[in-house]
């Protein structure tokens, strides 16, 4: 099986020219894989074992000022919650995001490959890659993986030449570019506040507010996310993290606890 | 007709504290195969560099090729650069090393600890395949799911993720971490079967390594 290694290829070969000591280190390296009859079977059974983070809400919506990214930071491997404090919103380079939603592990590799392969055209072009050739470079790996199992579900938003830019990009393949995206388990609800709070024309603080809501909205209803909740922005002059809540204080923050009139007061009874 | 698995679990657990100048690193060294019990004196601690030990539950046969593996490129690393791997370097080469066996993964559950570039403790916690984050304390291996929620109770800092951010190490000290430790694998031993023997910590702090033994319920 031939699999699209050009992601793993660095410019220069890792060990200088004398290779002989480092033989079992090549320098690209490449995936090994099981040799078995049932390669979909084992990838089954090796996932199951594996089970890897899911479940999560990111959303990131393009308006006025630029592009608004915001995510939940709850890893969950099954029914167990492996971390509350993962870094959902990737930072590729100075002036552009990736989300992550699906597998914690692929989600972290090919952002940071794609920042490295992001560096490597400005170097080799002396200008900076278009948000539209970065999700291109990363939906045409990932195209290239279809059908083995990884489960990527991520949005790349940046400010470029042509302005803000905000495209969805998964592991099927797909690539869309769009206004409004919000991909995880939780993606529902987020998108319900999304959607009926969106205006192009919104300030920074609204929208990181509508941003924000959303994203605790989801926490609210989902149980695979939940954490803190973190909104960036992205501006002309590259990203800047606006907020990073938790959750449960948000809540308390959008619904305090009111004092009500107490009816009937328990009163200590001694002895007894 | 049941497939041959390539793989086996071992059992076992492995805790990691950081703390403001040291990182505590401990693990049962008990290794289980099924309901037997294979040996019970199975380290399965290993000092990667001088600033920096792996502790990895899971399959041992794949935990072993992984230490290899590390030294391995360690040693390459020590010969072009002429100093050792920092521990957040070494977090980095873990995470991508696992990766690169996505398809075929190691099935180990790795938690790496030691001290930065500063001198603070750190803890990198890892999935089989290479998912990584840096955090102030961790657990992993069969009886992480009855360890965890006992540190988080005791230990729970305010997450890296908050803006405006606050400090995430651990205000414990020295001893009272190690004795910290101690009392997690006690109750971790009463529930879980394949925890249990004898208890081995590590300790990484300025003044260098130092490595203690604790018996437990052999039972």
């Amino acid at each position: 099986m031939k699999l699209d290694t050009t992601g793993l290829e660095s410019a220069l070969p890792l060990f200088g020219t004398n290779c002989q000591m480092v033989d079992g280190f090549t320098a690209a390296p490449a995936f090994d894989l099981p040799t078995t009859l049932d390669f979909d079977g084992f990838q089954k059974e090796a996932i199951q074992m594996v089970k890897p983070a899911k479940g999560t809400t990111t959303l990131a919506f393009i308006f006025k000022e630029g592009v608004m990214v915001a995510a939940d930071s709850r890893a969950s491997m099954g029914g167990y919650i492996s971390s509350q404090s993962v870094k959902k919103i990737i930072e590729i380079n100075p002036y552009m995001l990736g989300t992550m939603a699906g597998g914690a592990a692929d989600c972290q590799f090919w952002h940071r490959n794609l920042g490295i392969k992001c560096r490597l055209h400005e170097l080799a072009n002396k200008r900076r890659i278009s948000v539209t050739g970065a999700s291109k470079l990363l939906a045409n790996i990932l195209y290239s993986y279809r059908g083995m199992g990884l489960s990527v579900g991520t949005m790349i938003a940046g400010w470029d030449e042509t302005g803000p830019g905000l495209y969805y990009v998964d592991s099927e393949g797909g690539r869309l570019k769009g206004p409004r995206f919000s991909v995880g388990s939780g993606s529902p609800y987020a998108y319900g506040v999304l959607d009926s709070g969106y205006r192009y024309d919104m300030s920074i603080e609204e929208a990181a507010e509508l941003a924000r809501r959303a994203i605790y909205h989801a926490t609210f209803r989902d149980g695979a996310s939940g954490g803190v909740a973190s909104v960036y922005h992205v501006g002309p002059n590259g990203w800047k993290k606006l907020s990073g809540d938790d959750v449960g204080e948000l809540h308390y923050k959008y619904y305090p606890v009111t004092p009500s009139t107490v009816e009937q007061e328990m009163v200590e009874v001694s002895g007894a | 007709m049941s497939r041959f698995s390539p793989y086996d679990n071992n059992g076992g657990s492995c805790v990691a504290i950081a703390g403001a100048d040291y990182c505590v690193i401990a693990s049962d060294t008990r290794m289980s195969t099924g309901y037997n019990i294979l040996t019970r004196d199975h380290s399965k601690i290993y000092k990667l560099a001088d600033k920096c030990i792996l502790a990895s539950s899971g399959f041992q046969a794949d935990m072993k090729a992984l230490q290899k593996l590390l030294a391995a490129r360690h040693l390459i690393y020590q010969h072009q650069h002429n100093k050792q791997m920092s521990c957040p370097a070494m977090g980095q080469l873990l995470s991508n090393t696992l990766y690169y066996k996505r398809f075929f993964p190691y099935y180990t559950f790795n938690v790496l600890g030691g001290l930065d570039n500063e001198g603070k403790g750190c803890v990198y916690t890892y999935d089989a395949v290479g998912s990584y984050e840096r955090v102030g304390y961790s657990a992993q291996g069969s009886g992480s799911v009855l360890i965890m929620p006992f540190l988080d109770n005791q230990l729970k800092s305010p997450s890296p993720l908050l803006l405006p951010a606050q400090d995430a190490v651990t205000p414990l000290s020295q001893s009272e971490a190690i004795d910290l430790v101690k009392t997690c694998f006690a109750s971790a031993t009463e529930r879980d079967i394949h925890t249990g023997d004898n208890l081995e910590i590590v300790v990484l702090n300025a003044g260098g390594i130092h490595r203690e033994f604790m018996p437990l319920r052999r039972d």
